[in-house]
């Protein structure tokens, strides 16, 4: 293909854009249906079944319950911020899928079109990923402070404390893969794990360790159980989305699912080879399922996580972030290092 | 000018495409995902009921009339954490282009490399002991 045509350039990117826009809106609807099932058979009930065959047609029904339900801002509220918070969160965590590589490059069929399955490959593309999910602590922090509430200002609070503790453990955890990588740009780095038949991930060489750190602290950063202190339903109501309801409230959800979904692209990315496997070499198209499998078992053991364990309590929680994860996430830079010093990466 | 703007250099592109084109993508999808949040919400004002109550619209304290303005005092912990979190985040940020070029093409660089990391997080560790000493990572 002509990439040199700006207009096949544009149009090529234009259909990726909304592919993957699609791609994912579904997938976080239907992971919020997954989740209430999956949570309905773990607590011996059934879930949500009566819309459509076996409840497929349950995300719909609420998006549209969502539209119609009326939009309450409480008094006193800061109005232009508490409309500002949810499109931030959802904003910040939709940016990132665009450096996601979901596929390897792909050639169609009778033509001598050759096409990558990524939206955009920059090079600074895991800087990116990590400046933008910084960005997203602002919707949090902003709706807890705009909702003239005091459970939202403690559940925002709380919400900005914890982010900004465990993004640190997730940074360094990163550094370990980038040292054996050498670059920032994601579809190289899931290249450069395409050996011993598509099995040669970071996971299994020199990265388990910083595979751990980076799980812990994904499931911190996007406020999931057992870290779910900002919206601890027993202490804080709802935390920062107390005041929200409607649509607004919709917003808040959706960006905690599709924040889901971007750590574990990323997870996946990084430590599980991406779209690497075996016979992805001979069957390009095999690569895309690879790795839609992976993103849907990180998905599956977010909900399990949820189904069996508790809560932490505050203090632990800091701690736990600080005196623990910060300096294993250290330990493992130096272990990296070392080995590679050692000509072992 | 447009296929200066979009130039895109190889047939498969082995390389990350020109310092820009690589972030027009970013741009268009920019523009989706702020239509995408705002549009419900603003077109969602001619579908749904908007009926103004003075006891609906009151911040919610489980039912009690809330005594003071939410906007309140809050302890002082939250800003050492605030704090600590810009050392290390500026720590995140020097380690990277650190491991970027860390292997290097001819392993020339690792041997000094490693050194330096050392002496660059033994200094940040003997911070981190001193500020644990200090019981700023407590949570009182």
């Amino acid at each position: 293909m002509d990439w040199n045509n700006p207009w096949i350039f544009a149009g090529v990117k234009f259909i990726a854009i909304n592919v993957a826009f699609v791609a994912v809106l579904m997938i976080v609807a239907y992971s919020v249906l997954a989740e209430r099932r999956v949570l309905g058979f773990i607590q011996g009930r059934l879930g949500p079944n009566r819309v459509g065959p076996g409840g497929l047609l349950q995300p719909f029904a609420d998006l549209l319950k969502f539209i119609l339900k009326e939009d309450i801002i409480p008094d006193k509220s800061t109005r232009f911020v508490y409309f500002l918070a949810p499109v931030i969160a959802i904003t910040t965590a939709l940016m990132t899928i665009v450096v996601y590589p979901f596929g390897p490059t792909i050639h169609i069929p009778f033509t001598d079109w050759y096409v990558p399955l990524v939206v955009t490959r920059m090079d600074v593309g895991l800087l990116y990923v990590l400046g933008i999910t910084s960005v997203g602590v602002y919707g949090i922090a902003l709706a807890g402070w705009s909702s003239n509430n005091k459970y939202s200002l403690m559940g925002g609070l709380r919400s900005s404390a914890q982010l900004i503790s465990y993004e640190l453990s997730l940074g360094l955890a990163l550094i370990g893969v980038i040292l054996q990588s050498g670059t920032l740009d994601l579809y190289s780095i899931v290249e450069r794990q395409s050996g011993w038949y598509g099995m040669h991930w970071n996971i299994f060489w020199l990265q388990p360790l910083g595979f751990l750190v980076y799980l812990i602290s994904a499931i911190a950063e996007t406020n999931r159980v057992p870290f779910d202190l900002p919206e601890a339903e027993t202490e804080l109501v709802a935390g920062f989305h107390t005041e929200y309801s409607a649509m607004k409230f919709a917003l808040f959800f959706m960006a905690e699912y599709v924040n889901m979904l971007t750590v574990s692209m990323l997870a996946t990315t990084l430590f599980l080879g991406g779209w690497n496997g075996p016979g992805v070499q001979t069957f390009p198209l095999l690569g895309v399922l690879y790795f839609l499998i992976k993103v849907i078992f990180f998905i599956f053991l977010y909900i399990w996580l949820r189904g069996t364990l508790p809560r932490f309590r505050f203090d632990q929680l800091m701690s736990f972030g600080w005196k623990f994860l910060l300096p294993v996430a250290i330990l493992n830079i130096i272990i990296t290092a070392t080995l590679g010093w050692f000509g072992w990466i | 000018m447009l296929s200066a703007i979009l130039l895109q250099t190889t047939n498969v592109p082995k390389t990350v495409g020109g310092p820009i084109t690589a972030y027009w993508p970013v741009m268009i999808f920019f523009v989706f995902a702020v239509i995408f949040p705002v549009l419900p919400i603003v077109l969602g004002r001619f579908l749904r009921p908007s009926i103004y109550g003075k006891g609906k619209m009151r911040p919610y304290e489980c039912g009690i009339d809330p005594v003071t303005e939410a906007h309140d005092r809050f302890t002082v912990r939250y800003y050492i954490v605030a704090m600590l979190f810009l050392i290390f985040d500026v720590e995140t940020i020097f380690l990277l282009p650190w491991a970027v070029i860390y292997m290097g093409n001819d392993f020339s660089f690792t041997k000094f490399a490693l050194l330096e990391m050392f002496i660059f997080i033994g200094i940040l560790i003997v911070g981190y002991y001193y500020a644990w000493r200090k019981g700023a990572l407590e949570w009182a």
